[in-house]
């Protein structure tokens, strides 16, 4: 499967213990404030009825915050099956776009490497990667590193969250709910490259403001996501 | 702490779906013959997933979250320092909050 891309073809892709402690060292803002996010899951979780070890597993085995808020709306008796696996598959949709933003990079490493690091993509330490391949650095176990740190403290602040529950005040009140919006924005300042990202970036937000306030759930980060990326592309003429 | 069989089928089960949308979109990437424009595509999406990440937060929650983004941005882009630019935004949110609560 080793094919030629149109981009980054000169670039060297590595995989190294450096990268992924790399990744690990630079999601540690990112994993203090998950912690503060996965206490408040614990605390949800139990009060929907799940034992402090089950919602553990899934914080470790699902990994995804949004999706697993979602499903504690739906957890009921008997477990409607079909409707938590459908929640869990839109809420991931915009996964499709960040592993295919992977793609150039990603398709260089062995197949192992590449399907084992996305299992621990997630919305912070793939922006991060995003990030670090924009300026040119391509180890591939940056995501890997990150994500593993940042699934280990998803999973423990869930358990604490979950056997301690109730000792969470509203994370509103320290500002925490903020923190991944500042990480987000600093990213997204360090990837302005002039004039050319004017017109994809407007377009995002506009589409995510119009779609968060008319759809429910998730879809604005998808459908922002598709529109400024097109408008991206448009721009630049066949 | 007993573990419901039927829980853990459903956490398997969402373990299953996340991880097929995980994969599906490097999967997808990894099919086919990138083109100029298919690259340039993939290029402009971490920007525009990110903006639209935030900008409902941004843009509708009010006065103090604008300015609290503002003051991010400002810290980033002189800084560089991704922990300095957190601390700024969770400091300044709290802090414009609550000037906001004060004025009405």
């Amino acid at each position: 499967m080793q094919q030629e891309n149109a981009v980054h073809k000169e670039e060297r892709v590595t995989f190294t213990l450096a990268g992924a402690l790399a990744g690990a060292r630079k999601c540690v803002p990112v994993a203090i404030s998950g912690c503060a996010t996965g206490l408040v899951f614990g605390t949800l979780a139990g009060q929907a009825g799940l034992g402090v070890g089950e919602a553990a597993l899934m914080s470790a085995f699902v990994f995804s915050g949004a999706a697993q808020f979602l499903v504690l709306g739906l957890w009921a008796s008997p477990l409607p099956l079909a409707a938590i696996v459908l929640t869990t598959l839109i809420v991931g949709l915009r996964h499709l776009l960040m592993g295919a933003a992977l793609g150039p990079v990603f398709s260089r490493l062995p197949r192992l490497k590449a399907y084992g690091s996305v299992y621990f993509m997630a919305d912070e330490n793939w922006a991060l990667t995003m990030g670090e391949f924009d300026k040119g650095r391509r180890d591939g176990a940056f995501l890997l590193g990150g994500g593993l740190l940042d699934v280990f403290a998803w999973t423990t602040s869930t358990f604490v969250g979950g056997a301690f529950g109730g000792a969470v005040e509203d994370p509103a009140r320290w500002g925490l709910d903020f923190a991944f919006t500042a990480i987000f924005l600093a990213l997204i300042a360090s990837m302005w490259k002039g004039k050319t990202n004017i017109l994809p970036w407007t377009v995002a937000a506009a589409v995510s403001v119009a779609a968060h306030h008319w759809l429910p759930g998730q879809w604005y980060i998808l459908l922002g996501g598709l529109a400024g990326s097109f408008a991206g592309v448009v721009r630049r003429g066949p | 702490m007993g573990l419901d069989p039927l829980t853990l089928l459903a956490i398997v089960l969402m373990a299953l779906a996340t991880y097929a949308t995980r994969a599906g979109g490097l999967w997808l990437a990894n099919r086919f013959e990138l083109s100029e424009r298919a690259g340039a595509w993939l290029d402009a999406i971490p920007g525009a997933i990110l903006v639209s990440l935030v900008a409902p937060t941004v843009l509708t929650s009010g006065l103090a979250e604008a300015l609290a983004a503002v003051a991010v941005v400002v810290v980033a882009l002189r800084s560089g320092s991704l922990p300095l630019a957190m601390v700024t935004g969770v400091v300044a949110v709290v802090l414009l909050r609550a000037v906001v609560a004060g004025l009405a």
